[in-house]
């Protein structure tokens, strides 16, 4: 029986336009929609996959956020088994080093096999989650994975390099694993499947005592980029714009 | 004076003919209707409960409506004639036969002129018959069109009924043969036929016993017929009826029913014949294999594994193979023949016995939902829509993102009362390439000073496709979000440009303080006709309209559009398949979130080519920002760009203003 | 503490690899600050030629069999036993499959802070970018021996490079058994009949293009251009390309003359594969693509509206 943890963060949802807060050290966090961590959901499903494969137990670990209610019960209905939720003095944003730590001495408690978590978040500045959580538990840790097989106290592990190069790794189990993709995209789940488990299922609370952030960093300044140099746009119809791209062509050799 | 003999010539010998009679037909009854029984109760015990009991005269006028009248099956019309031909007679000759008894027992009233109107309708009707037969024979073995199933089955039935026929004819003309009675030109099937049987110099004993043969052959047939009539494909003549009896009758065909749930509050994800309810199953009955439905289905003309005959043929099929146990989904039915549907509604409203194809396969595609048996494509639709309430991904505040550089600013609905409230819709406001048809409604709608506005990021995807595609919970959550931004704001109407959005609104929506809900269309008719939207130009274009699925076949508007278009001084030429009969672009159902899959050819691209072929148009007009992507495509595709152009209704509007 | 600034040299089958190069020419920027060296760190078995052009003042090699090629624990052992025993001011990682796998572990086992993501170092400021590429952090070195990883964007290769190969001081690596991590086997790509990264003009599709059959249109265009079809990872996951054909992050980085993006957002993963390119012509439905920053030409138009015209028009030229 394979006790699986994976861990779980909100971050900021890139469809809309960003702002820095006043003091410009920080994202302004008011009006900031959330959304799960692209790469903590392929961690997610992952973790089901296994279940579904060879059976066993799934605790998804995720710190207070905007949404993130939601968001768990949704892990529920996939068929995680445990959800917890930690809070605490999570208001400024904290950093991942802080994270890991609270991270790691929940998981603890379970004995797992395996932790998953995404093997970057984009608001990411002291590194991802994982390789600390790795590191705070002695376990090994390696990241950029996109399969997983387990056997007997090991994983075996596919870790993607540039270039399409992959690196079959064994690791010796408990082990913290990074992931860049899930065998199969993030599943689906129907919204009246994750109405139910809100009626069924409870989401435990448990409090971070206190945040330790040292090994993170605090940026002196956070700014939007400048609109850098934009393209130089072509207008016209199809077909002058057709011409114009013609003669860039030639201009390039490539005719 | 023309009388009636009763059972003439057949001898009293072995006991009163009667006896033998009643009791062979009483047992060929009772059997049929044993076996029917045994047949029809596998719809209440293993379907689910429905109540569909209410309206009773509104029900019977629909059993007169389409099973006697068979308004339905006349729509086409060699197989509608033909039908006719063969049932009507029939009801006039069980009629017949009726009268005959209550004149034997009750009252006698067949003699003299009664008795000749009554021999020479049977008569016609025989003749009729004959033609019909004909026909039906020709069709099955000459024309053999796609649509029908050709196996033996319907051989065997066509046989017997002829037979039947033949047989009573022929029996006519043997006792008119020997009878000759005066008015025998009364009878003018059978004393043609009798002059062949004088013509042989046979005697009158002869011909009686060969009349008393054939009468007892006849009436062995009929049994037969009856007998065999609960597994044969005359089974429609019981089913049918009750079929159209039992039809949807409180809502309309726009308006599907929320998932069923059990009596815990659990809800019912069908995947098997018993999640169904018994009217689902009496449709398997039902279903007279005529390929009305597939002959018009967009998805089984281009090519894709969808036919809505097939099924409905394997639901029934299931439900008498396996008791109804077995998964529809996967086994009897493949996933992506269930995908494949439009759900334009057109094999419903082509349906003679009214089947009700589409809420089966909504059914079948909640369960499919439920366990994740999606495309990417159409999980990546769903997972935006419940997380922006739109399907591109976009930001809730960029909804409105086509109004920049509208002056005055469109009002916001939830800050200040409005008459209009428009329901702009997802695709006529995200889409890059609709953008300017909807800055230019908007435009018209100020020209004319409507006093409108728009709920700018209040919106959400009206749901209509949702629903269709199965995402129960998702359309829910939509209407709430859409109900609660609609209730911020003070409006007497909603007017949409997209039918989707209207169809759901309209049908689906709960009663919103009872709003009218109107399609732009119809607004632009009303406006026209008031005088408050005159045209100072005559366009003088000639164009086709296409009627969008769920403004036509769903919601019976046709003539508001063709109206508008004439007013701006356009000549209509209406493409073969128009009103309700119009082919769907294929983008309905939540197709247009899905993979495209195996397409021999686009139900668009067919119905490009078909407006192509009208003599002299230049213009292909839509009212649904829908058609307007799949149609731009399409002529690009058929590659006739130079002859026809892709225009939303708005757009003559806009030019003829 | 020394004011050396050291770098993790990154190297797969015998190549080193690009971030290498650009991590040496952010490291020089803040050695000019600290006022101390720029140190290679390069580990492996047989390895000590890969240090020849380099363009740091000196390179630490150490020479093990259990380095021979990249495994977390054994690389995460050495570098940190080297940073216990040395005390750089600073440590550049590649914020890589190699570099992250390595640089967070250290920065948990040595409790030293760790900046990430890092573009550009810039007297003595190093700044960070965020969230797809719209947030910039700005953070300065701490006051311990500071771990940063870097991304590319910031700095060309060849800043990184030197004719003139350093100088190269053997160090021994710690005991490096027990190792809880072992490399199998490597899983090579299926060779395809194209490498990418050689060609001059790519045609680029991203999730755009919509359909599998509508690459067709895609290498009808590279025909006529003498070129050949490339892609984002979006496409090659669902199968449509080979993966000898993507471009980005995980994929292969292009430096064409001409590289036409077609239906392409912009996304950092994928610009990191390509940013580097002679000529980027983008073309885009969305104004705001990301793609439009680093593009020379941009097109806001349907692609598919475009193709016809421009098939049409380039075959009157060939034909």
């Amino acid at each position: 029986m394979t006790n699986i943890v994976t861990l779980v963060k909100m971050v900021p949802d890139l469809v809309e336009e960003l702002e820095i807060n006043d003091d410009g050290t920080d994202l302004d966090r008011d009006w900031l929609r959330l959304i799960i961590n692209e790469f903590d959901n392929h961690a997610i499903e992952q973790a089901i996959l296994l279940k579904e494969r060879d059976g066993g137990e799934i605790t998804v670990i995720a710190p207070e956020a905007e949404g993130v209610e939601d968001m768990l019960f949704t892990t529920a209905a996939k068929g995680a088994d445990r959800m917890i939720k930690l809070t605490g003095d999570l208001e400024e944003g904290v950093n991942n080093h802080a994270l890991a730590r609270a991270f790691a001495e929940r998981a603890k408690s379970f004995q797992p096999d395996l932790i998953l978590t995404g093997v970057q978040a984009n608001d990411d500045l002291d590194g991802p989650v994982g390789p600390l959580v790795a590191e705070y538990l002695g376990m090994p840790y390696v990241g950029y994975i996109s399969k997983v097989t387990l056997e007997e106290g090991i994983a075996i592990v596919q870790k993607e390099y540039p270039g399409g190069l992959i690196g079959e790794m064994e690791v010796r189990l408990p082990a913290v694993l990074g992931i860049q993709a899930g065998e199969e995209p993030p599943r689906y789940v129907a919204i009246s499947k994750v109405r139910q488990m809100m009626k069924t299922v409870e989401i435990d609370e448990q409090e971070i005592p206190e945040l330790d952030l040292g090994g993170g960093i605090a940026p002196s300044r956070m700014y939007l980029p400048e609109a850098a140099e934009r393209a130089e746009m072509i207008e016209g119809d199809e077909d002058e714009i057709a011409t114009k791209l013609i003669a860039i062509f030639k201009e390039v050799g490539a005719l | 004076m023309p009388e009636r003999i009763n059972y003439w010539g057949i001898p009293h010998t072995w006991g009163a003919p009667e006896l033998y009679v009643y009791t062979i037909m009483f047992l060929a009854a009772a059997i049929m209707f044993f076996r029917f029984y045994r047949r029809a109760s596998l719809w209440w015990r293993v379907g689910r409960p429905e109540a569909r009991w209410d309206k009773l005269h509104l029900r019977l006028w629909r059993v007169i409506q389409y099973a006697i009248a068979q308004t339905r099956v006349l729509r086409q019309r060699y197989p509608g004639l033909m039908h006719a031909a063969l049932a009507w007679s029939f009801f006039v000759f069980f009629l017949g036969t009726a009268l005959a008894t209550i004149h034997d027992h009750f009252y006698e009233f067949l003699y003299g002129n009664a008795l000749i109107a009554y021999k020479f309708t049977l008569d016609i009707f025989t003749i009729i018959f004959i033609i019909g037969a004909a026909m039906a024979i020709y069709r099955r073995y000459v024309q053999k069109p796609e649509g029908l199933t050709l196996d033996a089955g319907f051989t065997w039935t066509l046989s017997l009924i002829v037979i039947i026929v033949l047989g009573g004819l022929i029996t006519e003309s043997l006792r008119l043969a020997v009878e000759r009675p005066l008015w025998s030109t009364w009878s003018p099937a059978g004393w043609s036929l009798a002059q062949i049987w004088l013509a042989t110099g046979a005697t009158e004993k002869i011909l009686t016993n060969w009349h008393l043969g054939v009468w007892i052959f006849h009436l062995l047939t009929v049994a037969l017929t009856l007998i065999t009539l609960p597994v044969g494909t005359l089974l429609h003549a019981l089913t049918a009826p009750l079929n159209i009896f039992f039809s949807k009758l409180d809502h309309p065909m726009g308006a599907l029913t929320p998932t069923a749930i059990t009596d815990d509050g659990e809800p019912i994800f069908a995947s098997k014949p018993s999640d169904l309810t018994w009217k689902q199953l009496l449709d398997g009955d039902a279903c007279t294999e005529c390929g009305r439905c597939q002959d018009s289905c967009p998805a089984y003309g281009a090519g894709m594994p969808l036919s809505p005959k097939q099924v409905i043929l394997s639901l029934r099929d299931s439900l008498h193979h396996n008791g109804g146990k077995s998964s529809l989904v996967s086994e009897a039915i493949p996933e992506d023949v269930l995908w494949s549907c439009t759900t334009c509604g057109a094999c419903v409203h082509e349906c003679p016995v009214l089947i009700e194809h589409i809420d089966t396969i909504v059914d079948l595609r909640r369960y499919m939902v439920i366990e994740g048996m999606i495309d990417t494509e159409l999980q990546g639709a769903l997972t935006n829509l419940g997380r922006y309430g739109n399907s591109f991904g976009k930001s809730e505040r960029m909804r409105a993102k086509w109004t920049k550089g509208i002056e005055p600013k469109i009002k916001d609905a939830g800050k200040e009362a409005v008459e209009y409230l428009w329901f702009v819709g997802d695709y006529a406001s995200y889409s890059p390439t609709l953008t300017e048809v909807t800055k230019e409604t908007a435009e018209i709608f100020q020209k004319i000073g409507l006093d409108f506005g728009i709920m700018y990021k209040g919106e959400n995807h009206a749901g209509n496709d949702v629903r269709r595609v199965g995402e129960e919970g998702l359309f829910e959550m939509l209407v709430e979000k859409n109900i609660k931004a609609m209730n911020r704001c003070d409006y007497q109407t909603i007017v949409t440009t997209d039918p989707h959005t209207y169809n759901t609104l309209k049908n689906e929506y709960p009663a919103n303080g009872g709003q009218p809900v109107l399609h732009y269309s119809e607004l632009l008719d009303q406006l026209i006709t008031s005088g408050k939207l005159k045209f100072t130009k005559k366009l003088g274009y000639k164009v086709t309209y296409h009627d969008p699925c769920y403004l036509g076949r769903y919601n019976g508007i046709y003539d508001a559009p063709r109206r508008v278009i004439e007013a701006t001084g356009c000549e209509i030429v209406e493409m073969p398949r128009n009103k309700d009969c119009a082919l769907c672009c294929g983008a309905g159902g939540g197709r247009i979130w899905m993979e495209e899959g195996e397409i021999e050819e686009r139900p668009s691209e067919s119905r490009i080519r078909e407006a192509v072929d009208l003599e002299g148009v230049t213009d292909f007009i839509v009212a649904c920002p829908k058609d307007i992507t799949m149609y731009s495509d399409a002529v690009k595709t058929v590659g006739a760009e130079e002859n026809m152009m892709v225009k939303d209704l708005i757009e003559l509007v806009y030019e003829a203003l | 503490m020394n004011q050396n600034i050291y770098i993790l040299i990154e190297h797969l089958q015998g190549k080193v690899a690009e971030i290498s190069y650009i991590m040496i020419a952010a490291a020089r920027d803040l050695a000019k600050e600290t006022g101390g060296e720029v140190v290679a760190v390069l580990l492996g078995q047989n390895a000590k030629s890969l240090a020849s052009d380099l363009a740091t003042d000196r390179v630490l090699y150490t020479d093990h069999v259990a380095l021979a090629e990249f495994t977390a624990d054994a690389y995460q052992k050495t570098v940190a036993s080297l940073i216990q025993e040395n005390e750089p001011r600073a440590f550049l990682f590649g914020n890589t499959s190699i570099g992250a796998d390595v640089a967070s572990v250290i920065s948990a086992r040595l409790s030293l802070p760790l900046i990430s993501s890092c573009i550009e170092i810039n007297g003595g400021k190093l700044t960070s970018k965020i969230c797809g590429g719209k947030i910039m952090a700005e953070n300065e070195l701490a006051e311990a021996t500071t771990l940063v990883t870097m991304i590319p964007g910031g700095y060309k290769a060849e800043e990184g490079q030197s004719e003139n190969p350093p100088e190269v001081l053997s160090f021994d690596a710690p005991a490096l058994d027990e190792l809880r991590v072992t490399l199998k086997e490597y899983i090579v790509p299926e060779a395809g009949d194209v490498d990418i990264s050689k060609e001059a003009i790519l045609i680029a599709i991203g999730r755009g293009i919509q359909t599998e059959d509508n690459i067709e249109l895609a290498e009808e265009l590279a025909e006529f251009l003498g070129g050949t079809v490339c892609s984002s990872r979006p496409i090659v996951d669902q199968g449509w390309l080979p993966t000898s054909r993507m471009v980005g992050k995980s994929g292969l980085s292009v430096k064409p003359k001409l590289y036409l993006a077609l239906g392409i957002s912009g996304a950092p993963e994928h610009v990191e594969g390509m940013a580097e390119s002679e000529m980027i012509v983008a073309v885009n439905m969305d104004p705001n693509a990301p793609i439009f920053d680093i593009a020379t030409y941009g097109v806001e138009f349907d692609f598919f509206d475009l193709i016809d015209p421009l098939l049409e028009q380039l075959e009157e030229i060939k034909g």
